[in-house]
């Protein structure tokens, strides 16, 4: 345990600048937005100075804390960090500050835009640091209540219904798995994911939940599993995500792709491998097909889409079940097969890779994409045209997006895919072809946009109305562009932060 | 029959006190009729008649059981508690006869008022049959003066008319069994009858006497199915008469036929439960108690007018008391001494109010309530308070009343016998009743007012009997241990 | 601690006074109602600071003999049960009264008679004797209809007779089998130690019919359904504060009754009945879920969205465990206070205002804009109600479906859905209500709203806190509950005895 909480200073200080935000008197715009952009950054900072500290080869993890909550309950506020969450809360605090300079610049309500936007940033940090279900459910629930007003009060002309959409398909998952925990916690007695681990590693867990039945042992799987799968998603649960993200302003949008669908991920990850291994493991065949569905059919159907957002969405669905076929293949395997590690890790390197490069290219893509759309008022790939003609730098970073999310090698984007396609192989060479389709069509339609976009020949609206970035602009894409490009070059920066933890689950894996 | 004329003129003080003092009131109207304006007659009557009352009151108090003439008359506590209550209830109803102006012949009335309550107390006192019947028709005859004694309105004579009629017929049921129990025991005296009855069993003889006394017993106490006489002779009757009939008759009516049942006619009980019950009067109540329950409350449900509501409710309310008479054995007086009481006082207050509101009866429908809670707030809380009492809202006397008779009848019985059946329907359809009260309380509380602000002239007498119903209710509803024991 | 029978007395003398006072001075009488409101609120909380758990049941405060030929005690004790929703009591009564400073007609009156339900309510989550129990419960009926006959809104004098007869039914019920319970027994007196001992004499038919007796009385009150259909009407019809106090305070009357009266007196009963009442309490949940789904009066939904709610107490009390009854409580607590923010809101933020409760024509207002404290504090009740965490719904609802769990998961299933259901209803109402879309404001309707006053924003205040400290920490409330579901009191409950 540290003494300074530095874990619960990350978490809460957005969330209590965001409070006093709402009691200080009237600040101009401007000062409005500065503090806001403080307080986001303070994650940063924090990042920065838990990196000094950070020692991977560490097992279990680095650094905890512990409070009482509700002992009537067992319910207590601990915090871990590992590699993993170390990962996510970097791309948060990158992704942050970029949402906050999103903020509309005419006839709007800037304190509640930057509040809501604080609100969500802690909301993703206590998803990602906390390790007892209690909060970990508070913060997860708390997110859906900033995305639901941004998208309702900022949001385009079918905002309603995507903003209604989204909460109920999100609550609707998460009251499964709240039915799950309870159900677990009824069980085993406490809440902990930490000792529900270490229970499930003992296979005193299955001993546990095995009085309720067969059935409902798998039923407290699905109400997790479901919980999970709505927000990554996951075909067949990914229908309220096309709808979202496209009537979403465009910080919303950012968040939403490149933080919030990686909660879902971290769940997986964090909550239903190591609890339900066994059962885990007989449904990833099943699940691996569904992944991979994703994979395909969310490439194929960006293809198909004029509306930029929408396709990005889809482009999204696709990018985000590379991730978890990846996590499917590894917990498909039997001790039989004896293949070693090498599959294991490289897929679940790839898997973490991907989670932050998809994270950084996606959220700068809608950048983009939310610049254009806010000066022509249009999305549509066939209304616009030339851009590079008229705003050179924009079509530079939106070009430097596109490709990383293309995965061209010497970008960030291309390390985390090439892993997670040399792990699947090593697993299920089929699948992997298959998931090949993907890739094709991914840069099919990327290239599709690229070339009609930004080349070609240029449209009216382009001409007339449509402005560079400005260097404000500039300054802020740069650091996620820079970051882009660096990682592309040099991915061990983040690879060392992780290695040991996956050599030592790999080897620790539970296989039954 | 040993008795003497001083053991005689002892027992009886209250009722001769009370013959006096019909008299007296009627001397000192004719002394003074010419010289002296209505008003003043009026008052004096009244006067006369309080005082008689009082003193009657006081000689009744103090009488105890060492005045008992045996085969004539007793002072047990069912007797004590009878006459005590008849006298304060009729003290009452004399108190707030002065609110009603334009009574013609006010010494006619008390006296005929004082004569009727010679014949009530001595109902629940008297050993020997004969005597009990002819206080039963003193009483009844000059109730049924005193219901057609407004004879400006067509109502009352009708009321008074229908009355007369069917009690006449009804006391004639009531003779014809007697005479037939007198034939199976060659005595009048409810001890000897008792005690010969023990040890004949029951022949056809007396199954047909049981059958013509539960008429008249029907009929006094306006049980169904011989209640059609009570809607009119509400409706019609003065206020104060109805307030009479509706309290102490009921109250002196009941004493008699708990007394002839339960203790005359002991051995002719019968028993009631699902497995073996056999002949006698228990059966015959329980179906009398059925039947005013169902009548009652459902015929109160459709009136507009509301002494024909009262009429309804206190034969809804009879079905409580025939319970508390089936358990009497086991309870003892304090019951249905505790219950009338209560009820009478309510009933009482509630037609004096009626009778201020509306002298010269208009119309009667419970819309006129309307807004009374504005007009007069003094009248609309009495009068609430009043209603609540008879829907049995705790804590007021009316709900302790029927708590009791229903906790010591399943006491006796449990829920699963007929009995418990009964009391299971008397609860459900308090429920029902509830609705009607409640339609009352609605027109007083709720509804808008449509008649202009009422000037009502209370003179002190009739507000302190009004402050005295309502207390009586409220204080025995906080501390019923006062009479039950 | 001893001062608590006091809230009983202040709240009567408190109603005289306000009824005199009302005739000369309106502010007046709210002032006095405020008052005794505040010291009965006083009162509870320092009671509950100071509480010391009995090891052995109840803490007595009084115990005279009132009817000693039936042993009738004037019998007053509490735990930490009583306690929690006494506190309620004290929190919803002030709140109501908060809400209410705007009445102008027979402000007296109408003081006068809140302040007699709540001595009335007072009494019966003190009484410790079940006919002092039953007779605190009648009092407070008849202020019921009158509060909602005269100054109720829609259908008031329809709503407020269903409301009272159904109440009065099922006291009716619940006395009979009372009164059964005592005869039968042969116990000494009424008071609830004397009668749990005795009823273990009953034989198990009769704990059986009984408990159903009883139970199913005291659950008319509490909503259960099919018995539930007084409950929208009558809180549709009656005015703010009433529907706060009705549907908050008065509802948990009949929960509690069941808690306190039914479950102790006949253990032996439960494993007949629970899988009906669970049965029951779970269609009652998602069916009253359903249809407010679909309603257009925003009052309706709120009051269906009681009924629903009050299924998960009752599934909670029914499913007879540690876990389960101590959510039940707390549920009862949470839902006490956010039921009543949720018509404050409704009715005195938003319908004096608007003078209109139809969801589709509230949309084209954009109330959103107009009354944003309106719809901050409808958003954050809404969230509350919704069972997000951080407010007290929450770790009441996580702890009846932990203890449903253990009874059966199909239950604990359902129960799920209904959460999921109450998210949809409630996001549909402030959709429509607060956030329309742009497109759907009319023009006309563009002029300013009076202004929300400061004893809304006190009551708002009020009742959001509390909802907000609960919800992060439901130890306070736990700490009370649970040592009091721990003694012998509740023993055979939660041990299940069924022999």
């Amino acid at each position: 345990m540290n003494h300074f909480p530095i874990l619960s200073f990350t978490i809460f200080v957005p969330l209590l600048g965001a409070l006093a935000l709402t009691l200080l008197p009237n600040l101009n715009e401007k000062a409005l937005k500065q503090v806001g952009l403080y307080l986001s950054l303070s994650t940063l900072l924090f990042v920065v100075l838990l990196l000094r500290q950070f020692d991977p080869t560490q097992s279990g993890y680095a650094i905890t804390e512990k409070y009482a909550w509700i002992p009537s309950l067992k319910v207590n506020f601990s915090l871990g960090l590992d590699g993993i969450s170390l990962l996510l809360i970097g791309l948060t605090a990158l992704i942050s500050p970029l949402c906050i300079l999103t903020l509309p610049k005419t006839n709007t309500n800037s304190r509640l835009y930057i509040l809501l936007f604080l609100i969500l940033q802690s909301a993703a940090l206590g998803v990602f640091l906390t390790l007892d279900f209690i909060p970990w459910f508070l913060f997860w629930e708390l997110s859906l209540v900033p995305s639901y007003f941004l998208i309702k009060l900022w949001g385009g002309s079918n905002a309603a219904k995507a903003a209604y959409q989204f909460v109920i398909y999100t609550m609707g998952g998460s009251a499964f798995m709240l039915l799950a925990f309870a159900g677990i916690y009824f069980k085993t007695g406490t809440f902990n994911f930490v000792e529900l681990t270490e229970l499930a590693k003992s296979g005193g867990l299955t001993l546990s939940l095995a009085s309720l039945g067969h059935t409902w042992t798998v039923i407290v799987f699905l109400g997790v599993f479901i919980g999970l799968a709505v927000k990554v998603p996951l075909y067949p649960f990914h229908t309220w995500l096309p709808l979202a993200y496209s009537e979403a302003p465009t910080g919303a949008s950012i968040f939403m792709t490149a933080v919030m669908s990686k909660m879902g991920v971290y769940g997986f990850i964090r909550i239903l491998w190591p609890l339900f291994p066994t059962l885990l493991h007989r449904a990833s065949g099943f699940l691996v097909w569904l992944a991979l569905a994703g994979v395909v059919l969310g490439a194929f159907a960006a293809i198909r889409q004029t509306d930029i957002k929408r396709m990005l969405g889809y482009s999204s669905i696709n990018h985000l079940s590379y991730c978890l076929l990846a996590l499917f293949s590894i917990s498909s395997i039997t001790p039989e097969s004896a293949m070693g590690y090498a599959p294991i890790t490289a897929a679940f390197a790839g898997l973490l890779l991907q989670l932050f490069n998809h994270g950084l290219s996606a959220a700068a893509l809608f950048y983009c994409v939310g610049f254009i759309e806010s000066q022509l008022s249009t999305r549509s790939i066939t209304e616009i045209g030339g851009i590079r003609k008229v705003a050179p730098r924009l079509a530079g970073f939106s070009g430097v997006a596109l490709f990383c999310s293309l995965g061209l090698p010497g970008l960030s984007g291309f390390i985390g895919e090439f892993l997670i396609f040399k792990g699947v192989w090593g697993i299920h060479p089929i699948i992997s072809t298959i998931a090949c389709l993907g890739l094709f069509a991914t840069a099919y339609f990327l290239l599709t946009f690229w070339q009609n976009v930004f080349h070609g020949a240029t449209t009216e609206n382009v001409k007339s109305t449509l402005k560079d970035f400005t260097a404000s602009d500039v300054l802020t894409l740069a650091p996620i562009t820079l970051l882009m490009i660096l990682l592309g070059i040099l991915p061990s920066i983040l690879i060392q932060l992780f290695n040991p933890l996956i050599q030592h689950w790999a080897s620790s894996l539970v296989l039954p | 029959m040993n008795f003497n004329y001083t053991q005689l003129l002892l027992a009886f003080s209250p009722e001769i006190t009370l013959i006096i003092g019909a008299c007296l009131v009627l001397g000192a109207d004719f002394i003074t009729q010419k010289s002296v304006p209505l008003s003043q007659r009026v008052t004096q009557s009244i006067l006369v008649g309080l005082i008689t009352l009082v003193a009657a009151g006081y000689l009744s108090y103090t009488s105890n059981q060492a005045l008992d003439i045996p085969g004539i008359i007793t002072f047990d506590p069912l007797a004590y508690g009878s006459r005590l209550c008849i006298i304060i209830l009729t003290t009452l109803v004399v108190c707030s006869l002065g609110a009603t102006p334009g009574r013609t012949q006010p010494a006619e009335y008390i006296s005929l008022l004082l004569l009727g309550t010679s014949g009530l107390i001595v109902m629940p006192a008297a050993q020997n049959i004969i005597l009990g019947f002819l206080a039963l028709e003193l009483a009844s005859l000059s109730l049924y003066i005193l219901t057609g004694f407004d004879r400006t309105r067509s109502r009352s004579s009708e009321a008074g008319m229908k009355y007369f009629i069917l009690g006449s017929t009804a006391a004639a049921f009531l003779l014809f069994g007697i005479s037939l129990i007198y034939g199976a025991t060659g005595s009048v005296d409810l001890n000897l009858i008792a005690s010969h009855l023990n040890s004949h069993p029951l022949t056809p003889l007396t199954k047909i006497s049981l059958i013509f006394i539960i008429v008249g017993f029907g009929f006094k106490t306006a049980a169904a199915p011989f209640h059609l006489w009570a809607p009119d002779v509400y409706e019609g009757a003065p206020a104060t008469s109805a307030a009479l009939i509706s309290s102490v008759s009921k109250l002196a009516g009941f004493a008699f036929f708990t007394r002839l049942l339960s203790l005359g006619l002991a051995p002719l009980r019968g028993n009631l439960s699902f497995k073996d019950s056999s002949a006698g009067w228990l059966i015959l109540l329980a179906v009398l108690t059925l039947a005013s329950l169902l009548i009652g409350n459902l015929g109160a449900l459709a009136q507009t007018n509301i002494r024909r509501l009262l009429a309804y409710s206190a034969i809804a309310h009879t079905s409580t008391l025939i319970i508390a008479l089936m358990i009497f054995n086991t309870t003892g007086a304090s019951l249905i001494i505790y219950y009338t009481l209560t009820y009478g006082c309510a009933l009482i207050g509630i037609f004096t109010i009626l009778g201020l509101l509306d002298p010269e009866y208009k119309s009667g429908l419970i819309t006129d309530l309307a807004g009374l809670s504005k007009r007069s707030p003094l009248l609309a809380g009495l009068l609430g308070l009043y209603t609540l009492s008879l829907a049995g809202i705790p804590p007021l006397a009316g709900f302790f009343g029927k708590f009791f008779v229903f906790t010591f009848a399943l006491k006796s019985q449990g829920l699963s016998s007929p009995l418990g059946i009964l009391v299971l329907a008397g609860i459900l359809f308090s429920a029902v009743a509830l609705y009607y009260y409640l339609g009352i309380l609605k027109q007083i509380f709720v509804k808008p007012s449509t008649q202009a602000p009422l000037t009502i002239k209370l003179n002190v007498a009739t507000l302190a009997a009004l402050i005295l119903t309502a207390l009586v209710i409220v204080v025995l509803g906080i501390a019923p241990q006062l009479i039950v024991n | 601690m001893n001062a608590l029978p006091c809230t009983i007395y202040l709240s009567f003398t408190g109603a005289l006074l306000t009824l005199l006072i009302g005739k000369r001075s309106a502010l007046g009488a709210r002032i006095v109602a405020l008052a005794t409101a505040l010291l009965g609120l006083e009162i509870t909380l320092s009671a509950a600071l100071s509480y010391i758990p009995n090891p052995h049941g109840l803490t007595t405060l009084v115990n005279t003999p009132w009817i000693s030929q039936l042993g009738i005690h004037y019998y007053l004790a509490v735990d930490g049960i009583s306690l929690t929703l006494l506190i309620l009591t004290g929190l919803a009564t002030t709140a109501g009264i908060l809400f209410s400073w705007n009445i102008e007609e027979r402000v007296g009156e109408f003081f006068a008679l809140y302040l007699v339900l709540i001595g009335g309510v007072y009494g019966v989550f003190m009484s410790a004797d079940v006919f002092l129990f039953f007779v605190f419960y009648e009092i407070a009926i008849v202020p019921k209809y009158f509060l909602v006959a005269i100054w109720g809104s829609k259908n008031k004098e329809y709503g407020a007779m269903k409301l009272v007869l159904y109440s009065f039914v099922g006291s009716s019920l619940v006395l009979a089998g009372l009164i059964w319970t005592y005869a039968a027994s042969g116990a000494s007196s009424f008071g609830l130690p004397d009668l749990i001992q005795a009823s273990s004499h009953l034989t198990h038919i009769q704990h059986i019919e009984i408990f159903g007796l009883i139970f199913f009385g005291f659950a008319t009150l509490a909503g259960l359904f099919p018995l539930h259909t007084w409950a929208p009407t009558g809180h549709v019809a009656a005015p703010t504060a009433a529907s706060m106090l009705l549907a908050g305070v008065v509802m948990k009357l009949g929960a509690y009754g069941c808690l306190r009266v039914a479950l102790p007196l006949f253990p032996q009963a439960i494993d007949f009945w629970q899988p009906i009442i669970a049965c029951l309490a779970v269609l009652g949940i998602i069916y009253a879920g359903l249809i407010a789904l679909i309603q257009e009066d925003f009052k309706y939904v709120i009051g269906y969205s009681s009924v629903s709610h009050m299924g998960f107490v009752i599934l909670g009390l029914i499913s007879c465990n540690l876990k389960s009854l101590s959510g039940a409580v707390l549920q009862m607590f949470s839902h006490g206070i956010i039921a009543g923010l949720l018509f404050a809101v409704v009715g005195r933020m938003v319908y004096e205002r608007t003078h209109t409760r139809n969801l589709n024509e509230l949309k084209t207002m954009g109330l959103g804009k107009r009354l944003p404290f309106v719809a901050c504090v409808f958003v954050i009740a809404g969230l509350a109600s919704m069972g997000m965490p951080a407010f007290s719904g929450f770790p009441a609802e996580l702890t009846i479906l932990i203890g449903t769990w253990k009874v059966s998961a199909v239950w604990a299933t359902a129960a799920a859905v209904g959460i999921l259901i109450s998210a949809a209803f409630t996001l549909r109402a402030i959709q429509l209500a607060f956030f329309s879309e742009a497109k759907s404001v009319t023009s006309a309707n563009t002029h300013a709203f009076a202004p929300i006053t400061l004893p809304e924003k006190l009551g708002s205040i009020l009742l959001i806190g509390t909802t907000l400290i609960i919800g992060l920490k439901p130890d306070l409330l736990f700490n009370l509950i649970n040592p009091a579901l721990q003694s012998p009191y509740f023993e055979n409950i939660i041990k299940g005895v069924t022999s």
